[in-house]
């Protein structure tokens, strides 16, 4: 088949498999951000990636930071990037809100020009600041490189990393949802806006905190991606697309969506660019997405809401 | 910040001094060389097209991307362009006159580098332009240079397929880049299966036509894998990666762009593919590509350039501390860095030798022009209006720079349009 022998389809099949769980875990890690944003609220965050690469560049700090200062802890620098990471794109989240999308939460139209026009200001600022060129993260030692299994078969360390930390996050985020007071209050925000509030929930301070933790996560992932991608003004665009392409086509309003679609998407796509040309591979995909939305113009999961 | 010097700058009488000295400095600067060349090239007379060009300055403009995508690019494009032109100046300028630039922002958009570069021919009137980076910007301001007979000095390597009378295309155009760089990996390395990669866009996909006639067609017993390309912002390589793993191809051929291109190194280390057993050859790696990728991700791999910030020569030498002194001891220096600082300097020897700066007579006097300091070694211009220049290969350090590990024994001619390779 294909020319290939039978030994070698098992190798296939396994790498193949890998390859796509670990594409499955970029996707869901990039999408869940703007997944809660989204459904929550509504707002289509453009600067999503600009978020993302928010947290990439505190990463490079933190590892400057760590190389100057404290050299002999530079192998566990990644995780307190990633909470610095967290810290600053929320924070950023935050003022965001409070300063330009709060005033626009009646006309969501306006926010995806607002927040396209924020991404532009974003990576300017990246421009202004750390320069044009992209910037090298360097990584510790054990995070790089692979552990053979067999002769072909070679497990990415980044990749189980990526991994793990999806996990975390995905199951974090569906604690908070569906066991705590917040995530109550989300979802009766979610289901109905005005009746939320009349029953003396704040839902502005609600909106406020999503917004920050969606692009607090978003920064997470961006400290992620600087082991597989690079880290430069306009990096965030590399994203966008995939991003969005996730979330529209899980049903924006479903925490399971995102997951069922990342899923969906990133093993047609890893499959299909075995098989094809890495181009040919992500027409296909985008037809398959296309042709499913036509049939179910809300996605995958919708959430059932009385209007 | 260093603190103040002592010296009380604002005293009126140090000013007066200072106004002294400027003046009678001046003053002698006007009447030895300066008036000479003024009263043997007088502007009436080298200038008979209506161009920028006073008693005493010619203008030029830079026309480059310094916002937007391609500003990660374009960035050292310009920084050569202008230790160039202060170089110039400060050897006395052009037939007597000092280069005064005008720089406009492409923004990484080709519409507005069409706006831009009419406003620097129709509006500013400049003798010269040295300006884009990817081809569709050329493509963008060629009409522009054509209609107002502008003149163009484009520092990029690119696809070849293109020969104007107003411009001069001071990178390699494909084959100059591919045909030696193949040769030597079939020859040192044994290398006898290829595969090709590359982002979706012209110039990839038709520097991987031109390799893989010269794989199949030139080379003995050689053969091509496969052959894939990827979209522009492409992240994610795992699968590709996979496949290479499967075909064990003797070489890697990459010609990836972008930030896709530091996912792909970095991936295809996290893979375990070791690039000093493994060959990958590029011609899109320079030392800019390498800060972001990281050169630890890229440590082993060969590159085919025309120049190296590591090249070990008197003129690159002198060169890498000039622009190191005026943009910063970090900064590196890659092969259409190099290029672009050859513009304003080709420019200045054909305006020498045509004794005018009319575009239509710096044109018919370049050809033949020789700079023998270039960093990169010595260039000429071919009538063809592409350069006759050396063709290296490099050996990636895990410090970002490049050892060089060949140079073709000649200047290898530049051939746009390539008989048996389209």
């Amino acid at each position: 088949m294909f020319g290939y022998s039978f030994g070698e389809l098992g190798s296939i099949f396994a790498m193949q498999a890998f390859s796509g769980l670990i594409l499955f875990s970029v996707f869901l890690l990039m999408a869940l951000g703007l997944a809660i944003i989204f459904g929550q609220m509504g707002v289509i965050n453009m600067a999503h990636g600009e978020f993302m690469i928010l947290g990439a560049y505190m990463t490079y700090l933190t590892s400057h930071i760590f190389q100057a200062y404290l050299p002999g802890l530079f192998s566990i620098y990644f995780f307190v990037a990633m909470v610095v990471a967290f810290i600053v794109s929320g924070a950023a989240g935050l003022a965001v809100e409070w300063i330009l999308i709060r005033h626009l939460y009646r006309r969501p139209l306006d926010t995806l020009l607002a927040t396209w026009g924020l991404s532009l200001m974003m990576q300017q600022a990246f421009r202004t600041i750390f320069g044009a060129r992209e910037v090298g993260v360097e990584l510790p030692q054990w995070m790089m490189g692979a552990l053979p299994v067999t002769d072909v078969i070679e497990v990415q360390i980044n990749g189980l990393f990526v991994m793990a930390l999806t996990l975390l996050i995905t199951g974090g985020v569906a604690l908070l949802m569906f066991r705590s007071r917040w995530g109550l209050q989300v979802r009766a925000v979610v289901t109905n806006r005005v009746m939320s509030g009349a029953v003396g929930i704040d839902t502005r301070r609600i909106d406020r905190l999503t917004f920050g933790l969606g692009c607090g996560i978003a920064g997470i992932a961006g400290a992620a991606f600087t082991m597989i991608g690079s880290t430069g003004p306009t990096s965030g665009q590399l994203y966008i697309v995939d991003t969005f392409l996730v979330v529209v086509f899980g049903g924006a309003q479903s925490l399971i969506g995102t997951i069922a679609s990342a899923f969906t998407i990133s093993q047609s796509q890893s499959t299909l660019e075995f098989f094809l040309s890495g181009s040919m591979a992500k027409v296909l995909t985008l037809l398959v997405v296309i042709g499913l939305l036509m049939l179910r113009p809300q996605g995958l999961f919708v959430l059932k809401v009385r209007k | 910040m260093p603190k103040k010097p002592p010296t009380d700058l604002q005293s009126p009488l140090r000013r007066k001094l200072l106004v002294g000295t400027a003046a009678a400095s001046a003053a002698a600067m006007m009447s030895s060389p300066q008036q000479a060349f003024a009263q043997t090239f007088p502007t009436a007379k080298v200038n008979t097209t209506g161009l920028a060009v006073t008693d005493t300055e010619v203008t030029v403009g830079i026309l480059h991307s310094i916002t937007g995508t391609m500003a990660i690019s374009e960035t050292g494009s310009v920084e050569a362009e202008k230790l160039a032109i202060s170089q110039i100046n400060e050897s006395g300028g052009i037939l007597g006159r000092k280069i005064k630039f005008i720089q406009e922002d492409g923004a990484s958009d080709w519409p507005t580098f069409a706006e831009k570069a009419k406003k620097l021919l129709v509006e500013n009137k400049c003798a010269s332009v040295m300006g884009c980076w990817t081809s569709a910007s050329r493509k963008a301001v060629l009409p522009v240079f054509e209609q107002y007979n502008g003149l163009l000095y484009y520092p990029t390597f690119y696809e070849g397929l293109e020969e104007s009378h107003n411009v001069f295309y001071t990178g390699q155009e494909a084959t100059q880049q591919i045909i030696a760089g193949l040769n030597w990996v079939n020859e040192t390395k044994k290398a006898r299966s290829f595969y090709l990669l590359g982002s979706d866009y012209i110039w990839p996909r038709t520097s991987n036509k031109i390799a893989r006639k010269h794989i199949e067609g030139h080379l003995k017993g050689c053969k091509v894998l496969g052959e894939e390309y990827f979209p522009l912002g492409h992240t994610q390589f795992n699968s590709v990666i996979n496949k290479i793993k499967l075909h064990k191809p003797d070489v890697i051929y990459a010609i990836i762009v972008g930030g896709s291109n530091v996912a792909f190194y970095k991936q295809l280390k996290a893979a375990g593919i070791d690039l000093s057993k493994q060959t990958l050859l590029t011609i899109s790696v320079t030392e800019d590509e390498i800060d972001g990728i990281g050169g630890e991700n890229i440590a082993g791999a060969f590159a085919c350039m025309k120049y190296f910030q590591s090249l070990d020569n008197p003129a690159n030498k002198k060169f890498v501390e000039a622009f190191q002194k005026m943009w910063g001891a970090k900064t590196v220096i890659g092969d259409v860095t190099q290029a672009a600082y050859l513009g304003p300097w080709l420019w200045k020897f054909a305006v020498e030798k045509a004794g005018s700066f009319d575009v239509d007579k710096v044109v018919a006097a370049s050809p033949g022009i020789e700079f023998k300091d270039a960093p990169e070694g010595y260039v000429r211009i071919h009538k063809n209006h592409h350069l006759w220049s050396k063709t290296l290969v490099g050996k990636a350090r895990t410090d970002g720079q490049f050892d060089v590990v060949y140079t073709t024994p000649d200047l290898v001619e530049p051939n746009p349009f390539p008989k048996g390779y389209q």
